[in-house]
């Protein structure tokens, strides 16, 4: 059963990585890589129960954080052109 | 009959969260507008990790006989229920921010200009 699990989130991933390809616009990329990340978490996450060593979670949970900080400092980057300044907070609202 | 039953419920747990992957992964590729793409996406990230990370739970606590494993499987779907909606808000947000103008099912747009998009992504709801 895991195999099968296995199997269809790489399927899945290809589509990901097909529309992180083609994507028009920047976001449709972000996005894309955004869907990879918590792919490959379940992915992590999975393989670790199919080789029979589910100690392999940890790399996943670890994932899943760098894969949102990642997202979210990219997003900023290209919102802003700069990780660093506070100074959009004063007209942003 | 116990172990019996844990496989039948981890098997159907997991493979709906394989269907709604699957289909996810389809919609982000076939869907014909970024937001429309963002709600194909959040799909996966909810349904499907929620249902693959209960059958792994129940795998791991009854047949692997490991609660460790458990407990990080249930951290790993804590962390992603939180992480994901808020990217995806952060994603549609800053597309509304640099001008991108959401479109209805004929193609058109559904605001007048991009700098209607930025002032509503600008815009805070009246308390």
């Amino acid at each position: 059963m895991f195999v099968v699990t296995t199997l269809a989130l790489l399927i899945t991933m290809t589509l990901t990585l097909v529309r992180a390809l083609l994507g028009p616009t920047i976001f449709d990329r972000i996005l894309a890589v955004n869907s990879f990340g918590t792919k490959t978490v379940l992915l992590i996450a999975v393989y670790g129960f199919l080789t029979g060593r589910p100690d392999f979670v940890d790399i996943a949970l670890v994932y899943s954080l760098i894969n949102y900080i990642g997202t979210i400092a990219v997003l900023k980057f290209f919102e802003y052109d700069d990780l660093g300044s506070g100074a959009y907070q004063e007209d942003d609202y | 009959m116990f172990d019996w039953l844990i496989w039948i419920i981890s098997w159907l747990l997991i493979t709906t969260g394989c269907v709604f992957i699957v289909a996810g992964g389809i919609g982000l590729l076939r869907m014909p507008d970024l937001y429309t793409r963002l709600h194909a996406a959040s799909v996966t990230d909810t349904g499907g990790a929620i249902f693959i990370v209960l059958g792994l739970l129940l795998q791991a606590l009854f047949v692997f006989d490991n609660p460790m494993a458990g407990i990080k499987v249930v951290l790993v779907l804590f962390f992603t229920l939180f992480t994901s909606p808020t990217a995806s808000h952060a994603l549609a947000k800053t597309a509304l921010l640099s001008g991108h103008v959401p479109t209805d099912e004929n193609g058109e747009p559904i605001l007048d200009s991009p700098e209607t998009a930025q002032m509503l992504a600008r815009s805070r709801p009246e308390k």
